[in-house]
């Protein structure tokens, strides 16, 4: 039995289907990301769990404790906002006893919790200041203290690094991965950037129009896709897409036929018979440039070098365009025609339905 | 030189808005120190301070600055409780809530006279006032309302007239309270009152100053109201000092008293402005 069980839940706007049908069962202490386009229902998915939307179907479970149509004030869960929704007229102080103050606690324990969290977040030299009297990053910190302070069972944030500049963006999120280091306690955490997704999560729940499209470690995610949506949603440059001008069974192999190449791969499962339509998957990383020879032949017609390495956009002659990654130094020209050698391990089938169909043999030994 | 063409160009609409405040307040100043009765004219000699003196120790004076007074602390205090407590009340959706807000406001776009008449002839007349219905209709003896409690008659009429005023400036603050801080608050176990409490009302102190403000310069000068329902009455019970002077001015054609009279309720108004600001005003700076 897990800690946090979510079974079924559904949500209905007066005229939008928001939720439809989530399942999931998260561990004590694991740090879980929600991530997904915007407008998918990432945040109305943790509203319902902190109890600040009620649903409308189906059940949430925390601790063995049955809490689906509990207030939020009773859930025992802490969340911090997009917004960080400090409270204004209150110091970093009031902001941090808030909760305790409400739940009377004593006053020689309040100052206790509050001089350790705001030790622990560089925020005692602020106790005095209002919020309005505070940066962007410190705001963020007193949010974070304010849920720290309750010790709840679960953390939820929504988006709380969104409002900060890049650089304060990849320090607070070092800091959260610290914390949840520290702290041991369960988080859940919703964003549409999928590096913080990557970075941050024990398990990342990728959500699709009010669905769970897939749930999995980073890597789970990264290597083996099992729908189109998560294959683009996840890694960038984004994986290339081809369409196949046919494919051929010849017993335990496949000839992806692609222009004048065909490209082989051994089969090791198979579900159901060939579509006819079908698209191949592979990531800028898994395909390289060689001298001669290789699958494919293309003209270079963009090239984007990040320092540690270049991307080059390609376009093949049946005007389709992959991305392949290149070495930094590498002396490649605009324009020039290139051989692509894809390397076959990491090749990925999907459907018409835009599933994956089959997968590797030697690929398939991580899951 | 460039100090001095701003100046220059400044100067048309400084003096002309130092003369609008400057004339008159001097042309009362000026009569207040005159013998200045409409009924004997041409006598108009230098008096000194005996006109001060003729108002001050009217039988009125200290009535009507009390008046004054209980007046103004008395709607400031209704209009401020009341208009909070029914503007969060509507702050919440519920059926039908645009028309209770329209309602709630439309009193303000009534005139103070129609206002007065209303609640003396429908509302608090003795005979056939709604008042009075109700309170025949279980049982008790009708009160006459502008009779035996004038001031309160006073206080109830302006404090419906200004209670929307408040509802209106309050609700649309309320619009703007941030509901990120209310769930936060929410999450952090706090109910309804709480939220009331620690939240909204510190959210509306700057609204609430603004209002107090605004409602005071109006409510100094109240004088509609009682001079179309109680006239000042009975005796000196309902008068406020607009109302002092005006019965100074007019009923007793002497100018220069009336004027004397006006100078007094410019120094209340500043008396209770300079407390009122550093009271409130500290709210308006944030
Ligand atoms: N109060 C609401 N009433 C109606 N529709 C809503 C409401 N809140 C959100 N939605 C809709 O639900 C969908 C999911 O919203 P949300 O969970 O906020 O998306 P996101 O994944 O960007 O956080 C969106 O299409 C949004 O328009
Ligand atoms: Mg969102």
């Amino acid at each position: 039995m897990a800690y946090l069980n979510i079974t079924d839940l559904q949500k209905h706007y007066d005229n939008y289907h928001a939720l439809r049908g989530i399942n999931l069962a998260i561990n004590e202490g694991e740090f879980i990301v929600f991530v997904g386009p915007s407008g998918c229902g990432k945040s109305t998915l943790l509203r319902t769990i902190a109890g600040l939307e009620s649903s409308t179907g189906g059940t949430i479970e925390l601790d063995g404790r049955d809490i689906t149509e509990l207030s939020s004030s009773k859930r025992d869960l802490a969340m911090v906002f997009q917004s960080y929704a400090l409270y204004p007229h209150m110091t970093v102080a009031e902001n941090l006893s808030f909760a305790l103050r409400l739940a009377k606690e004593e006053q020689s324990v309040i100052d206790e919790k509050v001089k350790s969290v705001s030790a622990s977040l560089q925020l005692d030299k602020l106790l005095e200041r209002k919020p309005r009297e505070l940066s962007g990053g410190q705001r963020q910190r007193v949010a974070i203290g304010r849920a720290i302070v309750r010790q709840p069972k679960v953390f939820l944030f929504d988006e709380p690094l969104s409002n900060l500049d890049a650089a304060l963006r990849v320090q607070m999120r070092l800091e959260l991965a610290r914390l949840h280091k520290k702290l041991g306690t369960t988080m859940i955490y919703v964003t549409h950037d999928q590096v913080e997704a990557m970075t941050l999560a024990d398990r990342v729940v990728i959500l699709n129009a009010g669905q769970i499209e897939q749930v999995g470690t980073p890597l789970e995610l990264y290597r083996s896709p099992n729908s189109r949506f998560v294959a683009e949603f996840i890694g960038t440059p984004k994986m290339n897409l081809i369409e196949l001008d046919n494919v051929v069974r010849e017993n335990d192999t496949l000839h992806l036929q692609l222009l004048n190449a065909s490209i082989d791969f051994p089969v090791s499962r198979t579900h159901g018979p060939l579509p006819d339509k079908i698209i191949m998957g592979i990531r800028p990383e898994h395909m390289h440039l060689v001298e001669t020879g290789g699958d494919l032949v293309g003209k270079v017609e963009l090239i984007e070098h990040l320092g540690s390495e270049a991307y080059t956009h390609i376009r093949l002659s049946n005007d389709q365009t992959i991305i392949v990654k290149a070495p930094a130094r590498t002396s490649i020209k605009d324009g020039e025609q290139v051989h692509i050698q894809v390397d076959r391990n990491e090749v990925i089938l999907f459907n018409d339905n835009n599933r994956v169909f089959s997968v590797i043999a030697e690929d398939a030994s991580h899951d | 030189m460039k100090r001095s063409i701003t100046r220059l160009l400044m100067a048309p609409s400084v003096i002309l808005l130092l003369a609008w405040m400057i004339v008159p307040l001097s042309m009362t100043i000026y009569f207040s120190t005159i013998n200045y009765n409409l009924l004997y004219p041409g006598r108009n000699n230098f008096v000194g301070w005996m006109n001060f003196e003729f108002f001050i120790t009217d039988p009125g004076f200290w009535i009507a600055i009390s008046n004054t007074l209980i007046l103004l602390i008395s709607v400031l205090v209704i209009t401020v409780v009341l208009g909070v407590a029914l503007s969060a009340l509507i702050d919440k959706p519920f059926y039908g809530r645009n028309v209770v807000r329209v309602l709630l406001i439309s009193p303000f776009f009534i005139m103070p006279t129609v206002n007065a008449l209303i609640w003396k002839n429908m509302m608090m007349n003795p005979v056939y006032g709604i008042f009075a219905w109700i309170s025949q209709t279980l049982g008790f003896e009708p009160i006459d309302w502008l009779s035996d409690y004038p001031l309160m008659s006073v206080i109830i009429m302006v404090s419906w007239q200004w209670l929307p005023f408040a509802i209106l400036v309050f609700v649309t603050a309320l619009q703007s309270q941030d509901t990120e801080q209310k769930e936060a608050a929410q999450m952090d176990g706090a109910n309804g009152w709480h939220i009331f409490r620690y939240l909204t009302i510190p959210h509306l102190a700057r609204p609430i100053a603004v209002v107090v403000m605004i409602e005071t310069i109006f409510l100094l000068a109240v004088f509609a109201e009682i001079y179309v329902s109680t006239g000042g009455g009975p005796g000196y019970d309902s008068t406020n000092l607009a109302y002092l002077i005006y019965n100074q001015a007019l009923l007793q054609y002497d100018v220069g008293v009336a004027s004397a009279g006006g100078l007094f309720a410019v120094i209340l108004a500043n008396i209770v402005a300079f407390f009122l600001i550093r009271a409130v005003g500290k709210n308006l700076t944030v």
